[in-house]
Protein backbone atom coordinates (compact mmCIF):
# COMPACT_ATOMS: atom_id res chain seq x y z
CA UNK A 1 0.00 0.00 0.00
CA UNK A 2 1.47 3.34 -1.01
CA UNK A 3 2.20 6.10 1.51
CA UNK A 4 -0.02 8.47 -0.44
CA UNK A 5 -3.06 6.33 0.17
CA UNK A 6 -2.20 6.08 3.82
CA UNK A 7 -2.08 9.81 4.12
CA UNK A 8 -5.68 10.24 3.12
CA UNK A 9 -6.81 7.54 5.51
CA UNK A 10 -9.17 6.23 2.91
CA UNK A 11 -10.60 2.77 3.45
CA UNK A 12 -8.70 -0.09 1.91
CA UNK A 13 -9.72 -1.09 -1.55
CA UNK A 14 -12.42 -3.71 -1.18
CA UNK A 15 -11.73 -7.01 -2.84
CA UNK A 16 -15.31 -7.56 -3.92
CA UNK A 17 -16.82 -5.54 -6.77
CA UNK A 18 -16.84 -1.96 -5.59
CA UNK A 19 -20.40 -1.37 -6.70
CA UNK A 20 -22.02 -4.26 -4.85
CA UNK A 21 -23.80 -3.64 -1.58
CA UNK A 22 -21.63 -3.23 1.52
CA UNK A 23 -23.91 -5.36 3.63
CA UNK A 24 -26.49 -7.71 2.23
CA UNK A 25 -28.84 -10.02 4.08
CA UNK A 26 -30.82 -12.74 2.34
CA UNK A 27 -33.51 -14.39 4.42
CA UNK A 28 -31.31 -13.88 7.44
CA UNK A 29 -32.76 -15.19 10.70
CA UNK A 30 -31.35 -15.17 14.19
CA UNK A 31 -32.21 -17.08 17.36
CA UNK A 32 -31.19 -16.51 20.95
CA UNK A 33 -31.79 -19.99 22.27
CA UNK A 34 -35.35 -20.76 21.27
CA UNK A 35 -36.40 -17.15 20.76
CA UNK A 36 -36.29 -16.11 17.11
CA UNK A 37 -35.26 -12.46 17.17
CA UNK A 38 -34.78 -11.89 13.45
CA UNK A 39 -37.23 -13.25 10.86
CA UNK A 40 -35.95 -13.71 7.32
CA UNK A 41 -34.40 -10.28 6.89
CA UNK A 42 -33.55 -9.35 3.33
CA UNK A 43 -31.87 -6.01 2.86
CA UNK A 44 -29.00 -4.51 0.88
CA UNK A 45 -27.09 -1.55 2.26
CA UNK A 46 -25.20 0.52 -0.32
CA UNK A 47 -21.60 1.61 0.08
CA UNK A 48 -20.58 5.07 1.22
CA UNK A 49 -24.00 5.93 2.50
CA UNK A 50 -25.56 6.22 5.91
CA UNK A 51 -28.27 3.70 6.62
CA UNK A 52 -30.35 4.18 9.73
CA UNK A 53 -32.16 1.30 11.38
CA UNK A 54 -35.08 2.38 13.47
CA UNK A 55 -37.75 0.54 15.39
CA UNK A 56 -39.15 0.03 18.85
CA UNK A 57 -37.09 -1.56 21.64
CA UNK A 58 -36.63 -5.27 21.19
CA UNK A 59 -37.40 -5.17 17.47
CA UNK A 60 -34.08 -6.81 16.63
CA UNK A 61 -32.27 -3.80 15.19
CA UNK A 62 -29.28 -4.16 17.51
CA UNK A 63 -29.20 -7.90 16.94
CA UNK A 64 -29.02 -7.26 13.21
CA UNK A 65 -26.24 -4.70 13.62
CA UNK A 66 -24.28 -6.98 15.91
CA UNK A 67 -24.61 -9.85 13.45
CA UNK A 68 -22.72 -7.86 10.85
CA UNK A 69 -19.46 -8.07 12.82
CA UNK A 70 -20.54 -11.15 14.74
CA UNK A 71 -20.51 -9.54 18.16
CA UNK A 72 -23.40 -11.86 18.95
CA UNK A 73 -20.87 -14.68 19.14
CA UNK A 74 -20.44 -13.67 22.77
CA UNK A 75 -23.95 -14.91 23.44
CA UNK A 76 -23.98 -18.61 24.02
CA UNK A 77 -26.68 -20.60 22.31
CA UNK A 78 -27.25 -18.26 19.37
CA UNK A 79 -28.05 -19.61 15.93
CA UNK A 80 -28.45 -18.13 12.46
CA UNK A 81 -30.04 -19.12 9.18
CA UNK A 82 -30.02 -17.54 5.75
CA UNK A 83 -27.19 -15.47 4.40
CA UNK A 84 -25.42 -12.36 5.56
CA UNK A 85 -22.81 -10.93 3.22
CA UNK A 86 -20.35 -8.17 3.86
CA UNK A 87 -18.78 -6.93 0.66
CA UNK A 88 -19.79 -10.18 -0.95
CA UNK A 89 -18.32 -12.50 1.68
CA UNK A 90 -20.55 -14.61 3.89
CA UNK A 91 -20.13 -13.41 7.48
CA UNK A 92 -21.24 -16.72 8.95
CA UNK A 93 -19.35 -18.75 6.36
CA UNK A 94 -16.95 -21.42 7.48
CA UNK A 95 -13.85 -19.79 6.05
CA UNK A 96 -14.22 -16.34 7.57
CA UNK A 97 -11.30 -14.82 9.44
CA UNK A 98 -13.07 -13.04 12.29
CA UNK A 99 -10.08 -10.91 13.18
CA UNK A 100 -9.74 -9.60 9.64
CA UNK A 101 -13.48 -9.23 9.35
CA UNK A 102 -13.81 -7.16 12.50
CA UNK A 103 -10.91 -5.03 11.40
CA UNK A 104 -12.86 -4.13 8.25
CA UNK A 105 -16.12 -3.64 10.12
CA UNK A 106 -15.61 -1.10 12.90
CA UNK A 107 -18.10 -0.65 15.66
CA UNK A 108 -19.11 2.20 17.96
CA UNK A 109 -21.18 1.22 20.96
CA UNK A 110 -24.06 2.76 22.81
CA UNK A 111 -21.99 3.82 25.78
CA UNK A 112 -18.53 5.17 25.12
CA UNK A 113 -16.18 2.35 26.10
CA UNK A 114 -12.61 3.63 25.91
CA UNK A 115 -9.97 1.34 27.34
CA UNK A 116 -8.68 2.51 30.71
CA UNK A 117 -5.50 3.68 29.05
CA UNK A 118 -4.18 6.89 27.59
CA UNK A 119 -5.94 8.73 24.78
CA UNK A 120 -3.08 7.84 22.48
CA UNK A 121 -3.07 4.16 23.39
CA UNK A 122 -6.79 3.89 22.74
CA UNK A 123 -6.40 4.94 19.13
CA UNK A 124 -3.15 3.06 18.58
CA UNK A 125 -4.62 -0.19 19.92
CA UNK A 126 -6.19 -1.56 16.76
CA UNK A 127 -3.54 -0.62 14.20
CA UNK A 128 -0.79 -1.85 16.52
CA UNK A 129 -2.53 -5.18 16.88
CA UNK A 130 -3.31 -5.62 13.22
CA UNK A 131 0.11 -4.26 12.24
CA UNK A 132 -1.51 -1.89 9.76
CA UNK A 133 1.38 0.54 9.73
CA UNK A 134 5.01 0.38 10.84
CA UNK A 135 5.35 1.24 14.50
CA UNK A 136 7.08 4.55 13.83
CA UNK A 137 4.11 5.73 11.75
CA UNK A 138 1.65 5.12 14.57
CA UNK A 139 1.82 8.68 15.96
CA UNK A 140 0.85 10.08 12.54
CA UNK A 141 -1.98 7.61 12.18
CA UNK A 142 -3.26 8.45 15.66
CA UNK A 143 -3.21 12.15 14.84
CA UNK A 144 -5.04 11.64 11.53
CA UNK A 145 -7.72 9.54 13.16
CA UNK A 146 -8.22 12.00 15.99
CA UNK A 147 -8.50 14.82 13.44
CA UNK A 148 -10.93 12.78 11.43
CA UNK A 149 -13.04 12.27 14.55
CA UNK A 150 -12.90 16.04 15.18
CA UNK A 151 -11.18 15.47 18.49
CA UNK A 152 -7.56 16.38 17.81
CA UNK A 153 -7.74 20.01 18.88
CA UNK A 154 -9.28 19.05 22.19
CA UNK A 155 -6.88 16.26 23.13
CA UNK A 156 -3.60 17.04 21.40
CA UNK A 157 -2.08 18.28 24.66
CA UNK A 158 -3.34 15.39 26.73
CA UNK A 159 -2.55 12.33 24.65
CA UNK A 160 -0.78 10.80 27.64
CA UNK A 161 -3.69 11.23 29.96
CA UNK A 162 -6.30 8.63 30.78
CA UNK A 163 -9.08 8.46 28.22
CA UNK A 164 -11.56 7.97 31.02
CA UNK A 165 -10.95 11.59 32.03
CA UNK A 166 -12.56 12.91 28.83
CA UNK A 167 -16.17 14.01 28.70
CA UNK A 168 -18.81 11.58 27.43
CA UNK A 169 -18.98 13.21 23.99
CA UNK A 170 -15.20 13.28 23.70
CA UNK A 171 -15.00 9.65 24.76
CA UNK A 172 -17.47 8.69 22.06
CA UNK A 173 -15.48 10.58 19.41
CA UNK A 174 -12.39 8.83 20.75
CA UNK A 175 -14.16 5.52 20.22
CA UNK A 176 -14.91 6.60 16.65
CA UNK A 177 -11.25 7.54 16.16
CA UNK A 178 -10.28 4.16 17.59
CA UNK A 179 -12.55 2.43 15.09
CA UNK A 180 -11.23 4.54 12.18
CA UNK A 181 -7.63 3.74 13.10
CA UNK A 182 -8.31 0.16 12.09
CA UNK A 183 -9.00 1.40 8.56
CA UNK A 184 -12.40 -0.20 8.27
CA UNK A 185 -14.69 0.15 5.27
CA UNK A 186 -17.87 -0.20 7.28
CA UNK A 187 -18.74 1.52 10.54
CA UNK A 188 -21.50 0.10 12.73
CA UNK A 189 -22.98 2.46 15.28
CA UNK A 190 -25.28 1.14 17.96
CA UNK A 191 -27.20 4.16 19.29
CA UNK A 192 -23.98 6.14 19.48
CA UNK A 193 -25.61 9.25 20.92
CA UNK A 194 -28.03 7.83 23.43
CA UNK A 195 -25.68 8.55 26.32
CA UNK A 196 -24.76 12.04 25.12
CA UNK A 197 -26.15 15.52 25.55
CA UNK A 198 -27.62 17.43 22.56
CA UNK A 199 -24.43 19.36 21.76
CA UNK A 200 -22.26 16.26 21.80
CA UNK A 201 -24.94 14.52 19.74
CA UNK A 202 -24.82 17.26 17.15
CA UNK A 203 -21.04 16.94 16.84
CA UNK A 204 -21.30 13.18 16.33
CA UNK A 205 -24.01 13.65 13.71
CA UNK A 206 -21.90 16.15 11.79
CA UNK A 207 -19.10 13.65 11.96
CA UNK A 208 -21.29 10.86 10.58
CA UNK A 209 -22.31 12.98 7.60
CA UNK A 210 -18.67 13.88 7.03
CA UNK A 211 -17.48 10.29 7.30
CA UNK A 212 -19.94 8.81 4.85
CA UNK A 213 -17.84 10.09 1.95
CA UNK A 214 -15.37 7.33 2.75
CA UNK A 215 -17.21 4.82 4.86
CA UNK A 216 -20.37 2.79 4.79
CA UNK A 217 -22.20 3.66 7.97
CA UNK A 218 -24.98 1.70 9.59
CA UNK A 219 -26.54 3.41 12.57
CA UNK A 220 -29.12 2.03 14.93
CA UNK A 221 -31.05 4.80 16.59
CA UNK A 222 -34.04 5.38 18.79
CA UNK A 223 -34.10 8.98 17.77
CA UNK A 224 -36.15 9.44 14.61
CA UNK A 225 -35.06 13.02 14.10
CA UNK A 226 -31.53 11.73 14.14
CA UNK A 227 -32.29 9.16 11.47
CA UNK A 228 -33.96 11.87 9.38
CA UNK A 229 -30.96 14.18 9.81
CA UNK A 230 -28.08 11.84 9.04
CA UNK A 231 -29.34 8.89 7.05
CA UNK A 232 -29.66 8.47 3.29
CA UNK A 233 -31.62 5.28 3.73
CA UNK A 234 -33.77 4.09 6.57
CA UNK A 235 -34.96 0.64 7.50
CA UNK A 236 -37.83 0.12 9.90
CA UNK A 237 -37.71 -3.02 12.01
CA UNK A 238 -40.61 -4.31 14.03
CA UNK A 239 -40.86 -7.54 16.00
CA UNK A 240 -37.81 -9.01 14.31
CA UNK A 241 -38.98 -8.24 10.77
CA UNK A 242 -37.88 -5.63 8.31
CA UNK A 243 -41.14 -3.81 7.65
CA UNK A 244 -39.94 -1.16 5.28
CA UNK A 245 -36.70 -0.01 3.74
CA UNK A 246 -36.14 2.95 1.48
CA UNK A 247 -34.94 6.51 1.07
CA UNK A 248 -35.06 8.34 4.37
CA UNK A 249 -37.24 11.08 2.84
CA UNK A 250 -39.74 8.57 1.59
CA UNK A 251 -39.86 6.64 4.89
CA UNK A 252 -40.51 9.79 6.88
CA UNK A 253 -42.81 11.61 4.47
CA UNK A 254 -44.62 8.86 2.61
CA UNK A 255 -44.28 5.54 4.43
CA UNK A 256 -45.84 2.69 2.52
CA UNK A 257 -46.73 0.63 5.56
CA UNK A 258 -49.25 1.52 8.17
CA UNK A 259 -46.97 0.20 10.91
CA UNK A 260 -44.11 2.45 9.80
CA UNK A 261 -46.37 5.45 9.76
CA UNK A 262 -47.70 4.61 13.21
CA UNK A 263 -44.15 4.37 14.55
CA UNK A 264 -42.72 7.51 13.02
CA UNK A 265 -45.72 9.56 14.02
CA UNK A 266 -45.25 8.35 17.57
CA UNK A 267 -48.35 6.27 17.93
CA UNK A 268 -46.31 3.39 19.41
CA UNK A 269 -42.78 2.49 20.32
CA UNK B 1 -40.03 17.53 69.08
CA UNK B 2 -41.28 18.07 65.59
CA UNK B 3 -40.63 15.64 62.77
CA UNK B 4 -37.69 17.44 61.31
CA UNK B 5 -35.85 17.73 64.59
CA UNK B 6 -36.58 14.08 65.25
CA UNK B 7 -35.13 13.09 61.90
CA UNK B 8 -32.05 15.18 62.51
CA UNK B 9 -31.60 13.53 65.88
CA UNK B 10 -31.96 10.01 64.47
CA UNK B 11 -29.53 10.84 61.67
CA UNK B 12 -26.90 12.11 64.11
CA UNK B 13 -27.44 9.17 66.40
CA UNK B 14 -26.88 6.71 63.57
CA UNK B 15 -23.76 8.51 62.35
CA UNK B 16 -22.54 8.44 65.94
CA UNK B 17 -23.07 4.69 66.10
CA UNK B 18 -21.09 4.20 62.92
CA UNK B 19 -18.21 6.34 64.15
CA UNK B 20 -18.21 4.26 67.32
CA UNK B 21 -18.08 1.06 65.28
CA UNK B 22 -15.12 2.39 63.30
CA UNK B 23 -13.29 3.28 66.51
CA UNK B 24 -13.92 -0.17 67.96
CA UNK B 25 -12.72 -1.76 64.73
CA UNK B 26 -9.53 0.26 64.55
CA UNK B 27 -8.70 0.21 68.25
CA UNK B 28 -7.16 -3.30 68.39
CA UNK B 29 -4.97 -2.46 65.42
CA UNK B 30 -3.75 0.75 67.05
CA UNK B 31 -3.14 -1.07 70.32
CA UNK B 32 -1.14 -3.77 68.62
CA UNK B 33 0.96 -1.31 66.66
CA UNK B 34 1.38 0.91 69.69
CA UNK B 35 2.57 -1.83 72.05
CA UNK B 36 4.84 -3.27 69.36
CA UNK B 37 6.44 0.11 68.86
CA UNK B 38 6.73 0.75 72.60
CA UNK B 39 8.15 -2.61 73.54
CA UNK B 40 9.86 -3.64 70.34
CA UNK B 41 11.57 -0.51 69.14
CA UNK B 42 13.25 0.34 72.44
CA UNK B 43 17.02 0.59 72.23
CA UNK B 44 17.56 -1.60 69.23
CA UNK B 45 20.73 -1.06 67.31
CA UNK B 46 21.02 -1.61 63.58
CA UNK B 47 22.95 -4.71 64.53
CA UNK B 48 19.65 -6.34 65.28
CA UNK B 49 18.80 -6.41 61.63
CA UNK B 50 22.17 -7.46 60.33
CA UNK B 51 23.34 -10.08 62.76
CA UNK B 52 22.30 -13.56 63.70
CA UNK B 53 21.37 -14.56 67.24
CA UNK B 54 23.97 -14.53 69.95
CA UNK B 55 24.46 -17.72 71.94
CA UNK B 56 22.10 -18.19 74.86
CA UNK B 57 22.93 -15.91 77.77
CA UNK B 58 25.01 -13.54 75.67
CA UNK B 59 23.75 -10.02 75.08
CA UNK B 60 23.07 -8.64 71.62
CA UNK B 61 22.39 -10.68 68.58
CA UNK B 62 19.75 -10.14 65.95
CA UNK B 63 17.19 -11.78 63.74
CA UNK B 64 18.83 -11.45 60.37
CA UNK B 65 18.54 -15.20 59.94
CA UNK B 66 14.79 -15.01 60.43
CA UNK B 67 14.33 -12.01 58.12
CA UNK B 68 16.23 -13.82 55.39
CA UNK B 69 14.32 -17.01 56.11
CA UNK B 70 10.92 -15.37 55.95
CA UNK B 71 11.77 -13.55 52.73
CA UNK B 72 13.03 -16.74 51.12
CA UNK B 73 10.18 -18.98 52.23
CA UNK B 74 7.52 -16.42 51.39
CA UNK B 75 9.28 -15.67 48.11
CA UNK B 76 9.25 -19.32 47.09
CA UNK B 77 5.64 -19.73 48.14
CA UNK B 78 4.66 -16.63 46.13
CA UNK B 79 6.55 -17.78 43.07
CA UNK B 80 4.42 -20.92 43.04
CA UNK B 81 1.16 -19.69 44.55
CA UNK B 82 0.60 -16.40 42.73
CA UNK B 83 0.97 -17.54 39.10
CA UNK B 84 -1.03 -20.70 39.79
CA UNK B 85 -3.71 -18.76 41.63
CA UNK B 86 -3.99 -16.11 38.91
CA UNK B 87 -4.13 -18.75 36.19
CA UNK B 88 -6.82 -20.73 38.01
CA UNK B 89 -8.85 -17.59 38.77
CA UNK B 90 -8.50 -16.54 35.16
CA UNK B 91 -9.82 -19.88 34.01
CA UNK B 92 -12.78 -19.77 36.39
CA UNK B 93 -13.74 -16.29 35.25
CA UNK B 94 -13.21 -16.72 31.50
CA UNK B 95 -14.67 -20.21 31.34
CA UNK B 96 -17.35 -19.52 33.88
CA UNK B 97 -20.09 -22.11 33.63
CA UNK B 98 -17.91 -25.04 32.72
CA UNK B 99 -17.95 -27.97 35.10
CA UNK B 100 -14.25 -27.71 35.80
CA UNK B 101 -14.68 -24.06 36.77
CA UNK B 102 -17.39 -24.73 39.33
CA UNK B 103 -15.52 -27.70 40.80
CA UNK B 104 -12.34 -25.62 41.05
CA UNK B 105 -14.24 -22.78 42.69
CA UNK B 106 -15.80 -25.13 45.23
CA UNK B 107 -12.45 -26.72 46.08
CA UNK B 108 -10.89 -23.29 46.46
CA UNK B 109 -13.61 -22.21 48.85
CA UNK B 110 -13.11 -25.33 50.95
CA UNK B 111 -9.36 -24.80 50.90
CA UNK B 112 -9.84 -21.17 51.89
CA UNK B 113 -11.65 -22.28 54.99
CA UNK B 114 -9.11 -24.95 55.91
CA UNK B 115 -7.19 -24.12 59.12
CA UNK B 116 -3.57 -23.38 58.34
CA UNK B 117 -2.35 -26.04 60.75
CA UNK B 118 -4.11 -28.66 58.65
CA UNK B 119 -2.25 -27.39 55.62
CA UNK B 120 0.92 -27.66 57.70
CA UNK B 121 0.14 -31.29 58.49
CA UNK B 122 -0.49 -31.86 54.80
CA UNK B 123 2.91 -30.44 53.90
CA UNK B 124 4.50 -32.48 56.66
CA UNK B 125 2.95 -35.68 55.32
CA UNK B 126 3.69 -35.14 51.66
CA UNK B 127 6.93 -33.17 51.70
CA UNK B 128 8.74 -33.55 55.04
CA UNK B 129 8.02 -37.26 55.37
CA UNK B 130 8.76 -37.90 51.72
CA UNK B 131 12.07 -36.02 51.91
CA UNK B 132 12.89 -37.46 55.29
CA UNK B 133 13.82 -34.09 56.83
CA UNK B 134 12.49 -30.61 57.56
CA UNK B 135 13.17 -28.00 54.95
CA UNK B 136 12.37 -24.46 53.85
CA UNK B 137 10.85 -25.91 50.69
CA UNK B 138 8.29 -27.83 52.71
CA UNK B 139 7.26 -24.60 54.44
CA UNK B 140 7.01 -22.84 51.10
CA UNK B 141 4.74 -25.62 49.82
CA UNK B 142 2.44 -25.20 52.82
CA UNK B 143 2.30 -21.44 52.39
CA UNK B 144 1.74 -21.74 48.63
CA UNK B 145 -1.23 -24.02 49.26
CA UNK B 146 -2.61 -21.41 51.66
CA UNK B 147 -2.15 -18.62 49.13
CA UNK B 148 -3.58 -20.42 46.17
CA UNK B 149 -7.30 -20.13 46.97
CA UNK B 150 -6.92 -16.54 48.18
CA UNK B 151 -5.20 -15.39 45.01
CA UNK B 152 -7.53 -17.44 42.85
CA UNK B 153 -10.77 -16.10 44.27
CA UNK B 154 -9.60 -12.47 44.28
CA UNK B 155 -8.44 -12.80 40.68
CA UNK B 156 -11.74 -14.30 39.64
CA UNK B 157 -13.82 -11.65 41.37
CA UNK B 158 -11.73 -8.82 39.94
CA UNK B 159 -11.88 -10.21 36.42
CA UNK B 160 -15.63 -10.42 36.69
CA UNK B 161 -15.73 -6.71 37.53
CA UNK B 162 -14.24 -5.78 34.15
CA UNK B 163 -17.17 -4.39 32.16
CA UNK B 164 -18.47 -6.42 29.23
CA UNK B 165 -18.30 -3.26 27.14
CA UNK B 166 -14.50 -3.31 27.29
CA UNK B 167 -14.45 -6.88 26.12
CA UNK B 168 -16.75 -5.94 23.24
CA UNK B 169 -14.59 -2.96 22.35
CA UNK B 170 -11.56 -5.19 22.01
CA UNK B 171 -13.36 -7.90 20.07
CA UNK B 172 -14.80 -5.29 17.71
CA UNK B 173 -11.27 -4.11 16.97
CA UNK B 174 -10.35 -7.57 15.82
CA UNK B 175 -8.84 -8.97 18.99
CA UNK B 176 -9.10 -12.71 19.24
CA UNK B 177 -10.74 -14.08 22.33
CA UNK B 178 -7.60 -15.10 24.19
CA UNK B 179 -5.95 -11.81 23.31
CA UNK B 180 -8.96 -9.89 24.56
CA UNK B 181 -8.85 -11.85 27.79
CA UNK B 182 -5.16 -11.35 28.24
CA UNK B 183 -4.51 -7.85 26.97
CA UNK B 184 -7.73 -6.09 27.89
CA UNK B 185 -9.48 -7.99 30.65
CA UNK B 186 -6.45 -9.13 32.61
CA UNK B 187 -4.64 -5.85 32.05
CA UNK B 188 -7.60 -3.86 33.32
CA UNK B 189 -7.92 -5.97 36.44
CA UNK B 190 -4.17 -6.16 37.00
CA UNK B 191 -3.77 -3.46 39.67
CA UNK B 192 -6.44 -5.15 41.76
CA UNK B 193 -4.94 -8.57 41.20
CA UNK B 194 -1.49 -7.37 42.23
CA UNK B 195 -2.95 -5.78 45.34
CA UNK B 196 -4.85 -8.97 46.15
CA UNK B 197 -1.75 -11.07 45.62
CA UNK B 198 0.35 -8.86 47.87
CA UNK B 199 -2.31 -8.97 50.54
CA UNK B 200 -2.15 -12.73 50.43
CA UNK B 201 1.65 -12.51 50.64
CA UNK B 202 1.24 -10.36 53.72
CA UNK B 203 -1.22 -12.87 55.15
CA UNK B 204 1.03 -15.88 54.73
CA UNK B 205 4.13 -14.00 55.88
CA UNK B 206 2.68 -14.03 59.37
CA UNK B 207 1.54 -17.67 59.33
CA UNK B 208 3.15 -19.67 62.12
CA UNK B 209 1.31 -22.97 62.37
CA UNK B 210 2.18 -24.38 58.92
CA UNK B 211 5.85 -23.57 59.52
CA UNK B 212 6.10 -25.39 62.85
CA UNK B 213 6.45 -28.83 61.39
CA UNK B 214 7.83 -27.95 57.99
CA UNK B 215 10.72 -25.48 58.23
CA UNK B 216 11.21 -26.18 61.95
CA UNK B 217 13.29 -23.07 62.63
CA UNK B 218 17.01 -22.55 62.99
CA UNK B 219 19.49 -20.50 64.97
CA UNK B 220 21.71 -19.87 61.99
CA UNK B 221 21.66 -17.80 58.89
CA UNK B 222 21.03 -20.22 56.05
CA UNK B 223 20.35 -19.98 52.36
CA UNK B 224 19.91 -23.69 51.84
CA UNK B 225 16.27 -24.29 50.97
CA UNK B 226 16.70 -27.99 51.55
CA UNK B 227 17.48 -27.49 55.25
CA UNK B 228 15.49 -26.16 58.19
CA UNK B 229 15.39 -22.39 58.17
CA UNK B 230 14.45 -19.61 60.56
CA UNK B 231 11.36 -17.50 59.99
CA UNK B 232 10.11 -14.43 61.81
CA UNK B 233 6.85 -15.92 63.11
CA UNK B 234 8.78 -18.91 64.47
CA UNK B 235 11.32 -16.63 66.12
CA UNK B 236 8.53 -14.68 67.75
CA UNK B 237 6.99 -17.90 68.95
CA UNK B 238 10.20 -19.42 70.25
CA UNK B 239 11.45 -16.28 71.95
CA UNK B 240 8.07 -15.46 73.43
CA UNK B 241 7.71 -18.82 75.18
CA UNK B 242 11.34 -18.81 76.30
CA UNK B 243 12.31 -18.21 79.92
CA UNK B 244 14.61 -15.18 79.57
CA UNK B 245 13.49 -11.54 79.62
CA UNK B 246 16.07 -10.80 76.95
CA UNK B 247 14.31 -13.34 74.70
CA UNK B 248 10.99 -11.67 75.33
CA UNK B 249 12.43 -8.38 74.18
CA UNK B 250 13.75 -10.14 71.08
CA UNK B 251 10.28 -11.54 70.49
CA UNK B 252 8.73 -8.09 70.63
CA UNK B 253 11.26 -6.68 68.24
CA UNK B 254 10.87 -9.62 65.88
CA UNK B 255 7.15 -9.06 65.86
CA UNK B 256 7.73 -5.43 65.00
CA UNK B 257 10.08 -6.46 62.19
CA UNK B 258 7.45 -8.86 60.88
CA UNK B 259 4.89 -6.07 60.78
CA UNK B 260 7.42 -3.82 59.05
CA UNK B 261 8.12 -6.47 56.42
CA UNK B 262 4.41 -6.70 55.72
CA UNK B 263 4.13 -2.91 55.65
CA UNK B 264 7.02 -2.59 53.20
CA UNK B 265 5.35 -5.19 50.98
CA UNK B 266 2.07 -3.30 51.01
CA UNK B 267 3.72 0.02 50.22
CA UNK B 268 5.71 -1.60 47.44
CA UNK B 269 2.44 -2.94 46.05
CA UNK B 270 0.98 0.56 46.01
CA UNK B 271 3.94 1.98 44.18
CA UNK B 272 4.14 -0.83 41.66
CA UNK B 273 0.46 -0.74 40.78
CA UNK B 274 -0.02 3.01 40.76
CA UNK B 275 -1.92 3.72 37.55
CA UNK B 276 0.44 5.23 35.07
CA UNK B 277 -0.39 6.41 31.63
CA UNK B 278 2.43 6.77 29.21
CA UNK B 279 2.11 7.32 25.48
CA UNK B 280 2.78 3.66 24.93
CA UNK B 281 0.63 2.34 27.73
Amino acid sequence: MSPARRATLAPRAPEAPADGPAVEARDFSFWYGKAKTLHEISIALPRRAVTAIIGPSGCGKSTFLRSVNRMNDLVVDSRVAGELLVEGRPVYGAGIDLVAHRQKVGMVFQRPNPFPKSVYANVAYGPALNALVPRRDLPDLVERCLRRAALWEEVKDRLDQPATGLSGGQQQRLCIARALANEPTILLMDEPCSALDPIATQRIEELIVELKRDYTIVIVTHNMQQAARVADLTGFFDAGRLVEFGDTDQIFTAPKHERTEAYITGRFG
Amino acid sequence: MNRRAMRRFVSRFMVGLMVLAVVIAVLPLLLILGSLLLRGAGARSPAFFVSSPAPVGMPGGGVLHAIVGTLMIVGMASLAGIPLGIAAGFYCSEYNGTRLASVTRFVADVLNGTPSIVVGVFAWTWVVRAQGHYSATAGAVALAVLMLPMVMRTTEELLKLVPVSLREAALALGYSRWRTSLVVVLRTALPGIVTGSLLSVARIAGETAPLLFTVLGSQYLSFDVDRPMAALPLVVYQYAIGPYPAWHRLAWTSALVLILVVLVLSIAARIVTRQRFGRRD
